[in-house]
């Protein structure tokens, strides 16, 4: 039997509630630090206990931290979803299970490994009753680290960390760690290829989520006012803020410098977090899909009214209340132009973790430059999964907190100000703030038509200037918006076009439709709306663009399409929308099966037009992924 | 250095050095006799007389006639006129901008009572620092005079039947959301909206001012039960929408005396029956105070005076244990950590 080595998937699947995330974490984290490149990806269900969950470990000599859709190794801890485990196992892999349960085992092509672990926990007096189906778990890990080589002292230090130091629970999981290593030791015949042998791969990587990396984000930032409703998969961003402010915004006096409010509801979240902005505070909130549907009419509030926000959506599958954890890309086209009339929104599509954190202050800097609400589009599989990621960097600039008069300010020019007056032929007015004390400084904010003094009216010339002055304030936008990631191939005429958490995914496809079919492919994620000139350019640069997205109607490729109508016809969809992350199978699968359909009559027209245009490399952002 | 009043200071100037003139808004432009005109001035003439500088003090409103209103008082303050029913959650968030500033909302019985009535009773619990205004008429007037949720039973609008619920009681659902300030009033009792606005603006938290202000041009009952001759020389159908027949403002003649019931007659016709609170009734007393609403209720009262007031919750920044400098005057250096604890936060990402 060929070893396969450090690549390869773990799929454990327990019950909801059953205390797996300890056990799981830290077969994750030994990994890690063993210097493997890895990903932990949770599929669970929307369930508080008893329903089937999955932990999906995937160790990539490559890199490669997308979801692998084959099962390698399955544990099966769950009888309710024994059967389904056993039968989702790929030919040639393992299969562990706690062999208290009594159902039959129907492959033989596969290794299968029982392990006693009820009965080896029952032994072990340090183990109170209480915590036995606990630290049961624990057992797995122990017999999994020494089928396939997992480093025990890599494992100690990960339930070092991840108790933070306590000595008792670190000791009473480490036995049952140790239990199971002996008793597979002593008991099992390994049969199975996968092994895993240190690498130096993830030395000076950092291990987080999305929604802790946005928080943390966002609190480098500056962010003062947070005001959130609970919903699946946002929460962990607000709670992460909550858990990070006090450590990170310490005072010697004590006192906060910030406030985070949990709302009664969306509407009231989003609209105290336009309150704040309004106010002159870096103001966030979080949500999901169904709570970013009622926050609409407040965006539309606060595009008009021109109030700097930032929404965090870490997307869920819809419509309607949908799968909530389950992960999705398809709150794009709501996204965009959010609110009833004529609105433009900026939003921004972090790829990575590091972007995470990235966009979690650049938002405020672009939202309070802009006077505008900045929404960025995260989405569960990046928000709440385990990704390795090069370390967060403190930021590059400082805040910019946009065009603000305090007293000095009017004084200079003697109070003579208008709210929404475009001094700088920018689109971008200058504003005021409550507590300004200055006789000249209130204004009145409204909904409803104001002229540039914001007053009210209903003149019709008065109101198309301001429309139009928000439609250049929009356009001036794109200077501040970061450029999109190029992943150049040598010679390529296809291009993959992409957003958000499917990059991972998206490389691994590449490498293999180079590898199995020859096709040299460039890709290019986007991480702005409105589309920057990169974009554009691009589209024109290839033969074939193929648009990947996780969702049903493409909506990507709808916006692309409708900023390139002339290059509509090479812009190819390839969505897909299941609920799981993205995988480089379907990908792959996706894009092959399109190709088909391109006729050649389209590549030699797409050639004709891009034959003029300057390349796209030069300006495109040159930062890769991993 | 002593008091001394300086030479050349005009009389009608307060201890701010302002005039009345410097508290007024843009002109009206409600129907002439709205109460909600009567409640603007007298939110003028309470922040001259207590020498407020407008620059402390932010408006709030939703959506509506009412909502409208703070544009019609202190120009010099600065306002925010939100979104239908949305205004507490508007004030909540501004609040912890400059936490030393002081918010007026004002706000309808439909933009609170009905679309608003979550965020109302959300903004009772949190005991923001603000006067919370309802100009309370019974009536949808902007959208040309369908039933609100304050609408008495039985009551009759021509195009849209009769009334078949109960009505909201304002000051009764603030009392059991655990509000810290809780009174009624009536627009025509100038003095005593005068006082409890003064009041209001005094207590520290949320504030509530139920206020009676008729409209004159839609909650026209024509079959009331109590109905004064008032309409019967006015031959202009009421319900035309495309002329709104000018009308004095309603106000009371004579002071309400302590304990003191009065019927007043409507634009319309239609009573109410006021009530004023007893001689010795005791404010601080929330059980009192919802015996009073209660026993209101049973016979058809609109119980006026100042129903609750306590002192002793914390104020919504107050739990907060913000810093004194306001929060929007905080720059990168109280708000970007350190460069050394990107460091820290690293090591625990694992």
């Amino acid at each position: 039997m060929n070893k396969v080595v450090n690549d390869f998937s773990i799929i454990v699947g327990t019950k909801n509630g059953s205390g797996s995330s300890t056990a799981n974490n830290t077969i994750l984290r030994a990994i890690f630090k063993m210097g493997i490149p890895v990903s932990g990806k949770n599929l669970f269900p929307s369930n508080i206990q008893g329903l089937p969950t999955w932990y999906s470990i995937r160790a990539s000599k490559d890199g490669y931290l997308g979801r692998r859709d084959q099962q390698d190794i399955v544990i099966a801890i769950n009888p309710d979803s024994f059967t389904r485990d056993l039968a989702s196992v790929a030919p040639g892999g393992a299969f562990f299970y706690a062999d208290d349960i009594r159902l039959p085992i129907t492959r033989a092509d596969i290794a299968i490994y029982p392990m006693p672990i009820k009965e080896l926990v029952k032994k072990d007096p340090n183990v109170p009753a209480d915590y036995r189906d606990l630290v049961g778990n624990m057992v797995y890990v122990g017999a999994l680290a020494h089928m396939i080589h997992i480093d025990i002292e890599k494992i100690q230090a990960a339930l070092t960390f991840h108790f933070k130091g306590k000595q008792k629970p670190i000791d009473m999981n480490f036995h049952a760690v140790q239990a199971g290593m002996e008793w597979a030791k002593a008991n099992l015949e390994k049969k199975d290829p996968f092994y895993l042998e240190p690498m130096n791969q993830t030395d000076g990587m950092i291990m987080a989520d999305g929604n802790t990396a946005a928080a943390i984000g966002s609190v480098f930032g500056g962010a003062q006012f947070v005001a959130w409703y609970p919903i699946t998969p946002a929460s962990s961003l607000a709670e992460a803020i909550n858990d990070y402010m006090p450590m990170l915004r310490k005072r010697e006096d004590g006192k906060h410098t910030y406030a985070v409010v949990q709302a009664e509801d969306e509407l009231a979240a989003i609209g105290m977090t336009v309150g704040a902005g309004w106010s002159g505070l870096r103001s966030m909130t979080s949500t999901s899909g169904p709570g970013l549907s009622l926050m609409t009419e407040f965006a539309g509030l606060a595009y008009y009214a021109e109030v700097p926000i930032v929404i965090w959506d870490v997307q869920r599958i819809g419509p309607s209340t949908g799968l909530p954890t389950r992960t999705s890309q398809a709150d794009l086209s709501f996204t965009v132009g959010m609110g009833h009339g004529d609105s433009d929104s900026i939003v921004l599509l972090p790829g990575d973790v590091f972007e995470c954190f990235e966009f979690g202050w650049q938002a405020f800097d672009i939202a309070e430059r802009m006077q505008a609400p900045v929404f960025v589009l995260s989405d569960l599989d990046m928000g709440m999964n385990q990704w390795m990621s090069k370390p967060f960097e403190y930021p590059t600039t400082p805040m910019d907190r946009g065009k603000i008069l305090w007293e000095k300010d009017l004084e200079e020019i003697k109070g003579n100000w208008g709210r929404y007056l475009d001094k700088d032929s920018d689109g971008i007015p200058y504003r005021t703030l409550p507590g300004n004390k200055h006789p000249m400084s209130a204004y009145f904010t409204r909904g409803t038509g104001h002229d540039e003094y914001a007053k009210y009216t209903e003149d019709s010339s008065i109101f198309i200037r301001n429309m139009e002055r928000l439609k250049k304030k929009y356009e001036t936008a794109k200077k501040y918006l970061p450029k999109p990631v190029l992943h150049p191939t040598k010679g390529a005429t296809i291009g993959i076009i992409a957003y958000g958490s499917t990059e991972s995914a998206i490389l691994e496809a590449r490498d293999q439709l180079a590898r199995d079919h020859g096709m040299k492919i460039d890709i290019l994620r986007v991480r702005a709306f409105p589309f920057t000139a990169e974009v554009d350019e691009f589209v024109r640069e290839h033969e074939q663009v193929y648009v990947v997205e996780m969702n049903r109607d493409g909506q990507l490729h709808q916006l692309l399409s409708l900023a390139n109508p002339e290059a509509a016809m090479r812009l190819i969809s390839v969505a897909y929308g299941d609920g799981l992350p993205a995988s480089a199978k379907w990908i792959r699968a996706g894009i092959l099966e399109k190709s088909a359909n391109v006729k050649p009559v389209q590549k030699a027209a797409a050639k004709k037009a891009i034959a003029k245009k300057p390349s796209v490399k030069k300006n495109a952002s040159k930062k890769g992924a991993k | 250095m002593s008091a001394l009043p300086m030479a050349g200071v005009p009389a009608n100037v307060n201890t701010v050095g302002l005039t009345k003139n410097d508290y007024r808004g843009a002109p009206t432009t409600l129907c002439a006799g709205c109460g909600h005109n009567s409640i603007s001035n007298q939110i003028i003439a309470a922040m001259y007389e207590m020498s407020v500088l407008p620059e402390n003090v932010i408006k709030f409103s939703g959506i509506g006639c009412s909502s409208k209103s703070p544009t019609y008082f202190m120009n010099r303050s600065f306002g925010f006129n939100s979104l239908h029913g949305r205004m507490p959650s508007i004030a909540t968030g501004a609040h912890f901008g400059d936490h030393s500033l002081k918010g007026i909302g004002v706000s309808g019985d439909g933009d609170t009572a009905s679309i608003g009535m979550g965020q109302f009773k959300h903004v009772m619990r949190r005991n923001l620092n603000m006067v919370y205004i309802v100009e309370n008429n019974g009536v949808y007037g902007l959208t040309k005079g369908q039933f609100s949720a304050t609408a008495e039973r039985g009551l009759e609008l021509k195009k849209q039947g009769t009334n078949p619920y109960m009505p909201v009681d304002i000051c009764m659902e603030a009392l059991i959301s655990n509000a810290t300030f809780v009174a009624r009033s009536f627009a025509g009792n100038a003095k005593q909206v005068k006082e409890l606005i003064k009041a209001a603006f005094a207590h520290k938290g949320i504030a509530v001012l139920d206020i009676i202000s008729p409209c004159v041009t839609f909650n026209n009952q024509d079959n009331a039960h109590y109905s004064y001759a008032w309409g019967k020389d006015h031959e202009e159908p009421l319900h035309d929408i495309t002329y709104i027949a000018p009308r004095n403002e309603i106000v009371l003649e004579r002071e309400l005396a302590e304990g003191e019931v009065r019927e007043v007659a409507m634009h319309d016709g239609s009573v109410i029956i006021l009530k004023n609170l007893e001689k010795g009734y005791d404010p601080t007393n929330r059980f009192e105070a919802l015996r009073a609403l209660e026993e209101a209720q049973r016979n058809n009262w609109l119980t006026t005076g100042l129903i609750y007031v306590s002192t002793e919750k914390p104020a919504l920044a107050d739990t907060y244990n913000l810093v004194d400098t306001p929060l929007n005057r905080l720059t990168d250096v109280d708000l970007r950590p350190a460069p050394e604890m990107i460091d820290k936060v690293n090591a625990l990402m694992f």
